[in-house]
């Protein structure tokens, strides 16, 4: 059974998410029972936040800095991932969570850079949630004063809602997207710290108006960091690598002190 | 369509709550969705309706009643309500505006039978 949550799955494969209702039909008697109120109040999401924060606890444990990349299917993340591993090889370690409906490719072109990546297929699900991230990282080092970068499922709404225990949201808008998905898509932009403009090689082909887009999303989120990008020709991507060591830095800094964190809802231990 | 996602999680708050309550009939549910929840309450009604079925809420009513989306103006500092996110402030035009209400779904009440 997991310690995550007692849900008795391996974790073996990965298309989560597909609870099984079954489809018998339960009859009762009409008017033989009586009708009453019970009070509920409770958030949607709070066994989703439950799970988020227990991922956060295993990941503050380790100093361990997480990143969600969020976008629409084909901004670059994959792409960007790729090229950021690259770079950091050697100065840091780097663990990766792929979220995709189907296949394994880009976990495979994580894997061809050395680094640890894990496939999770969603199948028809259109964002990844934390109970199978919490499974993710029972399967992949989570690197001690390092990155766990998770690629979410390429969707501008669906995975805004989802907590997964992350430091912080990175929105990826790649140029040839239109400067005014910030403003039609504004719930992703506003729970993000960073937005990434990518793609910015192809500006002198295109129309893009890139400080009329970087107005749209602050906007929508005026504390929004932007950083614009190739991940392609690789300029602008020493902001980015910097942004990212900064991140790490204060996930070693807010570290808890003490020799273990007691997860609450789990009897899970974690050294350091 | 998180929608799918939202109406398990419902029916996850409904299960458990029959454990503890022991009822074993779930006539109707009602839920307050926030206005900036960026849910919709007819991909909701229709999610519903698949994901119940076969279940103790199956042929449940959906109530959903809305909670108005809030701000703090971080320019004229009022507290407003907007209907968007993509909203000036109504007081004094504005767009540096801090949400403080209306993000949120939760799950009322059940009405329920033994
Ligand atoms: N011109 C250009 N193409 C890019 C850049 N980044 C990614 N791409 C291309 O965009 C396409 C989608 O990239 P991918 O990384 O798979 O996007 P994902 O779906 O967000 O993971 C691929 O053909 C990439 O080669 C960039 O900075 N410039
Ligand atoms: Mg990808
Ligand atoms: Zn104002």
């Amino acid at each position: 059974m997991c310690i995550t949550c007692g849900c008795g799955g391996d974790g073996a494969t990965f298309d989560a998410g597909s609870h099984d209702h079954s489809h018998d039909h339960h009859s009762h008697a009409p008017g033989v029972s009586a009708s009453r109120i019970v009070e509920i109040e409770q958030d949607l999401l709070s066994k989703n936040n439950a799970f988020a924060e227990n991922n956060r606890q295993r990941l503050a444990a380790r100093g361990c800095f997480a990143l969600n990349l969020v976008s629409s299917p084909g901004s670059g993340k994959t792409t960007l991932l790729v090229e950021t591993i690259k770079r950091l090889q050697g100065r840091l370690a780097v663990s990766v969570i792929e979220g995709d409906q189907q296949t394994s490719q880009d976990a495979e072109r994580i894997r061809a850079t050395g680094a640890p990546a894990l496939q999770i297929n969603t199948g028809k699900g259109c964002h990844l949630d934390a109970h199978m991230v919490a499974h993710a990282m029972e399967r992949i080092p989570v690197p001690e004063g390092g990155v766990l970068m998770i690629e979410n499922v390429g969707n501008l709404v669906c995975p805004a809602a989802f907590d997964l225990g992350e430091a912080c949201k990175v929105v990826v808008l790649s140029v040839t997207e239109g400067e005014d998905k910030p403003i039609k898509y504004p719930d992703m932009f506003a729970a993000a710290s960073l937005m990434i403009l990518n793609k910015c090689d192809l500006l002198p082909y295109l129309d893009f108006d890139v400080e009329a887009a970087i107005a749209f999303a602050r906007r929508i989120n005026p504390g929004l960091q932007v950083i614009q990008l190739s991940a392609r020709s690789g300029d602008g991507m020493q902001e980015w690598l910097d942004w990212i060591e900064k991140g790490v830095v204060s996930a070693q800094a807010t570290r808890p002190a003490s020799g273990y964190v007691r997860v609450s809802g789990t009897s899970a231990r974690f050294h350091r | 369509m998180h929608e799918v996602s939202l109406v398990e999680s419902v029916l996850d708050l409904i299960e458990d709550s029959a454990r503890r309550e022991g009822f074993s009939k779930v006539k109707k549910v009602v839920l307050e969705i926030g206005q900036l929840a960026n849910v919709e309450p007819e991909a909701m009604v229709f999610c519903f309706d698949v994901v119940t079925r076969g279940s103790l809420a199956e042929g449940a009513q959906l109530e959903m009643f809305p909670s108005p989306g809030l701000a703090w103006c971080t320019t004229c500092h009022n507290s407003v309500e907007i209907a968007s996110r993509d909203m000036h402030c109504p007081l004094c035009g504005g767009y540096a505006l801090q949400v403080t209400g209306g993000t949120d779904m939760r799950v009322k009440a059940i009405v329920v039978e033994d």
